[in-house]
Order: structure tokens, then sequence, then C-alpha cells
């Protein structure tokens, strides 16, 4: 959670180092299967691979801690280096009158406990050269850490992270700096169009439900947290039973459990958060932000379904190939690649505990702004009613199952995949029922979710810029 | 909390350490180079059935000269459109059809693409690269609306971030009369003046298999790997490069000061001393001993700019140092922070000042040495966990001329740095005469 930290070593990095991404594209209505008769023998290599992928086979163990933590366990060998989740569910969406209040307890954590002061804490980890970090999201809250398993280490850094997680002693001196920090946050969110977008599309969509408030909170907000308030939520939620622990590493399954028993013991009693109310899709609305930048930026979406539906899997690889994957989508090549208007245009899900927003989001120079919303609106019209070509389903299908292999490669992937499964209560085969499902998915699925899920008549529109775009404009593209 | 030792991370962790580590990677990791003067970097990691292919060019912004600032940046965004045998749109169809992901960069030392995949497609991977390496074809109307989504890319990522905007005025004083004092984009004037020639040109002298580094990491074979890499690449053509001189350590340039005005609501404070890398230390001692100094300053929570500036003199919201001497010229030591209201950027600065020579006249004490040496050691295995993050490595070292197996000795030289030594360099190198310093302030409000 070093929220002013981390952006600050990171836009040096990345003008040091300017990582900068390259455009794509695809012409989407080709056949995916006529390429190699097209260009002759190239690519040559085409003769000794296939598309064939494996279903990714995923031996997570499960079990529940005395204190009532679900607990989700996958051993690997190779290195010599463990990584231990706990997520709880206590993420923004439990701020209730206090926006920011989720985000400030998780960030308070390593702020101290019982037995040591923030320099004692973080110089202990440090010695060690064990990581601990703390996110906050929408949903989760998250306390991870990341050791190596040597036996003088392994034991050191989870007593650490269990006095974090158990004994944290919330100082006076730590909520006064870390208040101030996210106030000059809240500042700085003020001197570019994008987090400013964000947060008022996040209102606009959201409504009264919990997920519309701004996780960082406001200026008011933050004045009226107190440590009385932060132990408060803490006791509230971060509970043995409100918590999923995901485990993967070089350790085996009789040390794994001890763990997992000593760092949930001693977590305050309490139970399960209650289930939030689903989110409701909104009448069609558009707002704008008047803002001095060289470029326009624009939002839109609106409610579709998450995992627990049907529905979701057709969504899913529908938005893959209409603006999900980032480089032969329908939205990158014909806003970017045949026109030139954007340098990102991109659309997706984001399926959540009680809510599942579809959205695009565009940023373009402002004398673009009309041309660029009226043509993406017409190409998610169009799309919702012709539906997807045979073809871009095949590829999309190729595509999503065809890169598994790459989503479990390593220690940190696959801590997150057992998170996110323990934490949405996700069957242990969901990766491997995931490429079984892709596989059987037909253009003809893909127009349905789309056409019973999503209204292009009633979208969200948010736009940051010194002019609103013409909401109305109807496309002239060729 | 910060994640890992994030200077560690952006600049020494992407390394090699670590007594067994470094016996294994060492039995592990191949390299050579082909006739035609390609090098190749295998790195055999058989954890999950992945493969990255990387092909790094020796070529990147400080190469560029006036006029022609970013046409590196633009290049690389043309070497996903049209070759030989490829017309726009195949390749990004050919790399979804099988799974792959792909992608580019472009800094001021190099320009690199990969492709990620399920290990099986090596082939494929590899045939795609030498493709791009050699058969570009640019047509000008593909450019000139290329051109226009690099001009979308400056504005989003510079024009309308006060903070890059900043970073960026900054840079052009870091290391005056330097490659290093353009932006990689390129200027706007420049990118909108840009001609298909220029890339073409800048392609046909810098593309050659004797400027490029091929790596492969993951669940591959090495000499079937040396196999393919032959096949594809053997063919290639050397080329005759452009002369480059030898990198060398600059002259102090002053003291430089910036006082800019702009659309921030927070006042940052950008400082830097154009430094020796690697490449251009007389000795050695330095860079290493730059690296431990970098780590006392903000090796993590508990180091002292975090302890003594955010935390107990609480002038700060964010603050941070870093040094980069991993490099083909000369190296650079940085600090940014953004100040808490009511502190003036002259007395952060002041108190940044009095950390550095604190250090330079009380040696740190071999604890805190120890702690930024458990990190790195640390941060070397937790490196490993990702076959992307080494295939980055690998070439990162190749590009600053740096040998992995050299690489691979950081730590062992690391652990030789005494407290003393740090308090040489403090003194040596972190003096006003390499100094250049930014203050960034909100810009007056108009009269009402």
């Amino acid at each position: 959670m070093s929220a002013s930290r981390l952006p600050a070593l990171l836009i040096v990095f990345l003008l040091v180092t300017s990582v900068i991404g390259a455009l794509m594209f695809a012409e989407s209505d080709k056949d995916s299967t006529s390429l190699k008769e097209a260009t002759g023998v190239f690519p040559t290599s085409l003769a000794d691979i296939n598309t064939h992928s494996e279903a990714p086979k995923l031996a997570i163990q499960t079990w529940e801690t005395q204190a009532g933590t679900k607990v989700l366990f996958l051993p690997t060998q190779q290195l010599p280096m463990l990584d231990v989740r706990l997520t709880f569910n206590a993420g923004g969406a439990r701020d209730g009158e206090l926006a920011g209040l989720a985000r400030l307890t998780n960030a308070m954590l390593d702020q101290g406990t019982e037995q040591l002061d923030v320099t004692a804490l973080a110089t202990a980890f440090e010695n060690l050269g064990a990581d601990l970090s703390l996110d906050s999201y929408r949903d989760m809250a998250v306390a991870s850490l990341t050791t190596l398993t040597d036996e003088a280490i392994l034991d050191k850094a989870l007593a650490l992270f269990t006095q974090v997680l158990t004994e944290p002693s919330f100082p006076q001196e730590s909520l006064e700096r870390l208040r101030t920090r996210t106030l000059q946050q809240l500042k700085m969110q003020q001197q570019t169009p994008g987090p400013q977008l964000s947060r008022a599309f996040q209102a606009a969509l959201f409504q009264q439900h919990p997920y519309a408030q701004p996780t960082l909170g406001t200026e008011s907000s933050l004045q009226q947290i107190n440590t009385d308030t932060l132990r408060h939520f803490y006791n509230t939620y971060y509970t043995a039973a409100n918590a999923t622990l995901a485990i993967v590493g070089d350790v085996s399954r009789e040390k794994a459990e001890t763990l997992s028993e000593r760092i949930t013991a001693k977590l305050p009693a309490g139970e399960a958060a209650p289930t939030l109310a689903q989110a409701q899709p909104q009448a069609g609305s558009h707002e704008h932000i008047t803002f001095q930048s060289s470029q326009t930026h624009i939002t839109l979406g609106n409610q579709v379904v998450g995992r627990e539906h049907p529905d979701y899997i057709p969504l899913y690889v529908g938005n893959h190939i209409l603006g999900g994957g980032s480089f032969s989508a329908i939205l990158m090549d014909e806003v970017r690649q045949k026109r030139g208007l954007v340098y990102g245009i991109y659309s997706n899900i984001s399926p959540m505990a009680a809510a599942a927003p579809f959205t695009i989001q565009l940023q373009t120079a402002n004398n673009n702004k009309d041309d660029a919303l009226a043509l993406t609106l017409s190409l998610l019209k169009d799309f919702i009613a012709e539906g997807p070509t045979e073809s871009q389903v095949a590829l999309a299908i190729n595509d999503l199952t065809g890169s598994f292999a790459l989503s479990t490669a390593s220690n940190s992937a696959l801590v997150g995949q057992l998170s996110v499964i323990g934490f949405y209560n996700l069957p242990l085969d969901y990766l491997a029922n995931l490429h079984h499902e892709l596989q059987q998915v037909s253009a003809q699925d893909i127009k349905a979710a789309f056409a019973k899920h999503l209204d292009p008549e009633q979208l969200v529109m948010v736009s940051i810029g010194p002019e609103a775009p013409d909401w109305d404009k109807q496309n002239e593209q060729e | 909390m910060p994640k890992r030792v994030l200077l560690l991370a952006l600049f020494v962790v992407l390394q090699s350490t670590f007594a067994w580590a470094s016996s294994m990677s060492e039995s592990r990791t191949y390299s050579y180079t082909l006739d035609n003067g390609l090098d190749v970097i295998v790195r055999e990691d058989h954890r999950a059935p992945v493969v990255t292919v990387m092909v790094w060019y020796r070529v990147g912004s400080i190469d560029e000269p006036a006029g022609m600032t970013g046409i590196s940046h633009m290049l690389e965004h043309m070497l996903f459109k049209h070759t030989k045998h490829l017309t726009p749109g195949e390749y990004t169809e050919l790399v979804a059809r099988y799974g792959g992901r792909t992608n580019a960069f472009t800094s001021y030392e190099y320009t690199g693409y990969y492709q990620e995949y399920e290990a099986s497609r090596l082939p494929l991977a590899l045939e795609l690269e030498a493709e791009r390496m050699a058969n570009l074809v640019i047509h000008e109307d593909e450019f000139y609306r290329e051109a226009k989504v690099v001009h979308e890319e400056r504005r989003q990522r510079t024009d309308d971030n006060p903070n890059a905007l900043a970073w960026e005025k900054f840079a052009a004083i870091l290391r005056p009369g330097t490659g290093y004092a353009h932006p990689v984009i390129g200027w706007q004037r420049d990118i909108e003046g840009y001609e298909p020639s220029q890339a073409m040109h800048w392609y046909e002298q810098w593309y050659a298999p004797n400027n490029a580094v091929v790596v492969v990491a993951g669940d591959v074979n090495a000499e079937e790997t040396q196999q393919l890499v032959q096949k594809y690449f053997g063919a290639l053509k050397t080329k005759n490069l452009p002369h480059r001189p030898a990198p060398q350590l600059a002259p102090p340039a002053g003291e430089r000061r910036l006082n800019l005005q702009l659309a921030v609501q927070v006042p940052t404070l950008y400082m830097g001393w154009n430094v020796p890398s690697l490449a251009t230390a007389t000795d050695d001692e330095d860079f290493y001993a730059l690296i431990m100094l970098a780590g006392v300053l903000d090796g993590g929570y508990s180091a002292r700019i975090e302890s003594n500036i955010v935390r107990g003199q609480r002038l700060a919201a964010g603050a941070g140092a870093s040094y980069q001497g991993v490099a083909r010229e000369d190296g650079v030591f940085t600090i940014r922070a953004t100040a808490n209201p009511d502190v003036s950027l002259t007395l952060l600065e002041k108190k940044l000042i009095e950390e550095i020579e604190l250090i330079a006249t009380t040696p740190p004490s071999t604890t805190e040495l120890e702690r930024v040496r458990a990190q790195v050691l640390a941060s070397k295995v937790f490196g490993q966990d990702s076959v992307f993050g080494q295939a980055m490595e690998l070439g990162y070292y190749a590009m600053a001329n740096i040998h992995w197996q050299e690489a691979d000795k950081f730590a062992d030289k690391l652990a030789q740095i005494t407290p003393d030594m740090v308090s040489k360099v403090a003194q040596r190198w972190l003096i006003p005469e390499r100094m250049a310093v930014a203050h960034v302030q909100p810009q007056l409000k108009e009269e009402q």
C-alpha cells in the first residue's frame, strides 16, 4: 500500500526505461484459417506446431482452520520461496458512511503492533529479505507475504506476518501521517484526467450502491476517521470467518497446515461479512467534467452478469473479441489501427461480488472526440445486433485457451488464482472448467448474451476534457 | 509498505546472486554468438510449460540526432504492421491463434520485442522475430496514420500529466548535451515532422543480427533452441554499423536549477546527479558502493528517507532515491519527493541534502548494509519466479554490455562494500557540480 511511494518511483521507472507498448490490430472479418494459404509457405514453422492447448491441472488442496478460515494450498518445489496471501471480505464496499475507511485500515496494519513500532517492524521484515504487501480493493482487503523458505528465515517471517494481522496497534501518529498522505493523493488525482473520470464513472454507474464510493475516500470522510473507527472496522472484518488463505510454494502440507493455524488462531472472533446487494443496471445517462487537457477521456458501460450466470462465458469471449484482447480486438482495429484516433481503447468485464460492469474506455485528441465516440458506439451497437463471426469466435477461443499456460506459470500468478477461487467460492477445478467451457461457446451464444444483458440505448457515459463530446452524433466513418 | 525494495527491484535486483542460485543459473544458461554476429542467450527453466522469446536491439533514443527524436519508438510501432510475408493484422492474428502475448518496449538505450507462449510455439516465435529483423515494409498511408497514434500516446503519457512533463524537462538538464536529454517518445515537433524514409533509414542502419540479442527463457531445450535460432536467423546478413564512441564519464556540468510552474496540485521536487555507471566507472567499486548508498537511503520502508523524511520529520507524502548504474553510457542517481502541505521545496531539498551529507561524513552502520544485502539475496530468488522477468533481466544486462556471468557476481561484490566506501561515493559524486534540481510548483491562480 505504498500508494504515494510506489507511483512516484514507477513514474521514474517508466520514464527512464519508458516501456512503450506497441500497436496492434486484426482484420476482424478475415477467416483465421485462410492465413497460411494467403501468404504461401510463411510461416514455415506452422508445420511443426499446433494450436492444441491443455487445461491447467492444478492439484489444489483445501481445508479449514480451527478458527474457521478456508485454506487453499498448492505446493511448488522448484524455488525455495513461499507466497502466503490472506484475503478478507473487507474492501471499500464495507466503508459504510466513511469512504476510505477500508483502505486506511488495511494500510495501518504495518504501522505498528503491540510489540514493535513501525520502523522496528519494517526493519525486521527487510532484514529477512521478506516482502509484506497490503492492498485494498472494492471487495477484498489483502495481506501478502513473500519469503524465502530457509529455516532461519521462514518462521521469523511468518511470526512477523501473524503479528501484523493479529496485533495491529493503530498508532495515532501513523493515522495522521497516512491521512495527510491520502489527502495529498486526492489532490494529485486532480492533476490528470484519468483518476477524476474513473471516480465520476463509478459514482454514476453505482449510484446508491456501496461500490459507488471512492475507495481513497473524500476530504471530509478522511477527516472523520479516527483510531476507534479503524479498530472497529478491523474487529468487524479482519476475522478468521471472513478470510481466505492462499498458500503457494516450497513447504509441505504439514507445514502449510501448521502455519495456517498459526496465522488464523489469533484473529478476532467474528463472522463472514453479510452479502452485498446486487448492483442493478442503470438507465442511460451522460455527464461531463470540464478539465484543461489535450485529450478527452470517455468511459461508458453498464451492468451485465458475472461468473455465477451461464451467460458470463459468452460475454467473456465476446468482450475479448470486441475490445478485451488488446491486440486483435475490433475496437483496437477500427478506432486505432484503421483511423489513428486513439493510442488505447479497451473494453472490459469486471466480475465482482455484487456486480459485473461492462465498460469501454478511450482517450482521444479533443478535436476527434465526437468522431471517436460516434464510431465506438456504432461498433458496439453493430456487435450487439449482429454478434461476432464464427472465425472471430474460433480465433478468440484459441487465444484464450492457448494462453492458460501463461496464467499459471509462476508462484505469484498461482497465489493470485487461488485467492480469487477461494474468495469468490469458485470450484477448485475452476480453471479446468473454464478451459472446457470456453471451447463450447458459439457466435450465436455471444450474440444472444450481449443482446440480453447490454442495451446500447441505455449506457452510462462520462467524459472529461475541455468540452463535452456530442453524445448523439451519428457515426460518419466509413 | 513497499512491495519489494523498489530501488533494488528496478536496478539491482535485475541481477543474479546467491550461492546456489548462482551455480544453478550457470548450469542452465547458455550464450553464444552466430557467425553473423547475433548474440543468443538461452535460459532453461522447466518449472512451467511456457516460453518467452525476446529480441533486443542496441538502438534507442540516445542514438537519435536532433530533429529525429523518438524515431526508434516510431519504428517500433511500424514493426507490428507490414513485413515482406505478413500484411497488417496477420502477425497479431498468428500470435492470437497460438495463444500468445506480444508487445514491445523502447528505451533510452534499446528497443525490445517479445512474444510469450505455451512452450511448443517456440519455432513460430523465432520465425516471426527473424521476419521482423529483416523484412520491414513501410507504406506511406500506414506510416502517417501510425504517427497520429504516437501523437495520441504522447498526449496521454506526457502532455496531460504534469509530473511526466516535469520529469521530461528535468531529464533535459540532468545529462545535458547527451542523448539522454531528450525524451524516448520524442519532442512533439519531431513527431509531427516524421517521414517514412526516416524510419526506414533507421531500420536499415540498426536492425541487424550483429546489433541484436535473442533471449529465450523457459521450458526449452538449449540444443534444439540453438538449431532453431540458426535455422531462422543464420542466413541474415551482417551490417556495417555506424561508429559509436566508447562510453565516457561526463565531466561535471555545473549545478543546474529549474523552477517550473505546472498544473500540479502538490509541489514536487526532483534532484539528480550524473555519476558513473559500471560502463563508465574507472573503479568498479564506485558502482557497487552507489548501489549500497541508494539502498541505505531508500532500500525500503525502514531505510533513511522513509524513516527520517517521510515519517520522522513528516516533510514528504512520498519520496524515493534510485541509482541507475546499469547503462550503456553514464549513470544517474535521482531523488524524487512530493511535499507535505506547508513544507517548502527549499526546506525539503535542504533536508534531503542533509541526509546525503550525513552519510558522507558518518559511514552508515553495518546493519544497514546487511539489510540491503539480505534484500538483494531474497530478491534474486523471487526474481526467478517469472520466466518473463528472467528474460527481461538477461536482455537488460546485455544491452549495458554486462555479461550475465558478470551480473551473477554482483551480490558477492556488494558483500565487499564497506561503510567507508559508501561514505566515499557520497562525498565524491553527489556534489553540487554534478547536481540538477527541479522545483515543480502549482501554477499561480489567475486573479478573480
